[in-house]
């Protein structure tokens, strides 16, 4: 186990896994997310009440989710890397929080959009919108701590600190439709009971989010190996590795 | 399939604006998102690059 964790926190390592795991994921995405929009755009039953507005929960849940997950995640990773001082975990959650700030942004912003033909307004102080307007404020605070530092290290743990503090706003979120109910109506989705929607209206939600958090694997993956690169370039492995045909040409040219 | 034509499809049932604006940043932000992480990293490929050719050639110039 401990060699296991010592490896995956080895940056050439996971350098090279990374490389063997990305093309999965993004296919995954490619085929959830094209599958699941074309089902739910298309083919998916108009909602009795709603119309076809309520087509727009197949990009609001799935952004939501990841919203809320890739904060848990980063706050995860900024515990492995204050505990362990594993760097790729800081690596990775120095490249979750854009995503998770445009995720919320995209839950924000959708809802508000689907807010005006269903509720009537766009906007209101309802548990729910201000504790995601509050998320994705933690998010940019992350992203602007990162940036606010020379050095890096004093960075990474002031980020980790506020990813860990932070995330006490998740469950706040979560509880929040139940708490105080004023306006945004509690889970239509929870993994205990059955869902309430008829099966061609919730399988394309499903596809959907597992879309969404393939894109999100995916895309982490893809930027902490750039992050590698940019943090570790000086390093023999990285060269040796990026200039292998560069360096092999230029010293048979010299001979 | 729940629409008749595809201007149907396109008018959704008159939420339209709503529709359409949701999906279209969601999807113009993943993309966007997967466009920045491409640059990023041939940025970054070629940097380090650059960086060992000119130290070759300085290596190469003072022998």
């Amino acid at each position: 186990m401990w060699a296991f964790i010592h490896k995956l926190g080895s940056p050439k390592w996971f350098y090279g896994i990374s490389a063997k795991l990305q093309p999965w994921f993004w296919a995954a995405a490619v085929l959830l997310l094209v599958t699941g929009s074309l089902w739910g755009l298309a083919f998916a039953p108009a909602d009795y009440q709603q119309g076809n507005s309520f087509r727009i929960i197949y990009v609001h849940v799935p952004a939501a989710f990841l919203a809320q997950s890739i904060f848990i995640s980063m706050a995860v990773s900024g515990l492995v890397f204050m505990v362990w001082k594993i760097k790729v975990a800081d690596m990775a959650a120095a490249v979750m929080a854009p995503l998770g700030a445009a995720m919320t942004f995209v839950a924000l912003f959708s809802g508000a959009v689907w807010g005006v033909p269903t509720w009537g307004t766009w906007w209101m102080w309802d548990a729910r919108l201000t504790s995601m307007l509050i998320l994705l404020f933690l998010y940019l605070g992350v992203i602007a701590l990162r940036g606010a530092f020379t050095s890096r290290d004093s960075a990474s743990r002031a980020a980790s600190v506020l990813a860990m503090v932070g995330v006490i706003n998740i469950p706040i979120i979560k509880y929040s439709v139940d708490w105080w109910y004023t306006l945004h109506q509690p889970a239509s989705f929870t993994l205990t009971s059955r869902p309430t929607m008829p099966t061609e209206m919730w399988l394309p939600l499903v596809i959907m989010v597992l879309g969404f958090y393939s894109f999100f694997i995916a895309l982490t993956l893809m930027r902490t190996r750039s992050e590698i690169l940019r943090r570790e370039s000086s390093k023999r492995w990285v060269q040796d590795l990026v200039n292998g045909r560069v360096v092999n040409a230029q010293a048979e040219e010299t001979r | 399939m729940a629409f008749a034509s595809f201007s149907e499809f396109l008018a959704m049932g008159g939420h339209a604006p709503y529709v359409w604006s949701a999906w279209g940043v969601t999807a113009l932000l993943l993309i966007a998102t997967v466009w920045h992480a491409r640059v990023e990293q041939r940025q970054l490929l070629n940097g380090i690059k650059r960086r060992a050719r000119r130290a070759n050639s300085l290596r190469g110039n003072a022998q």
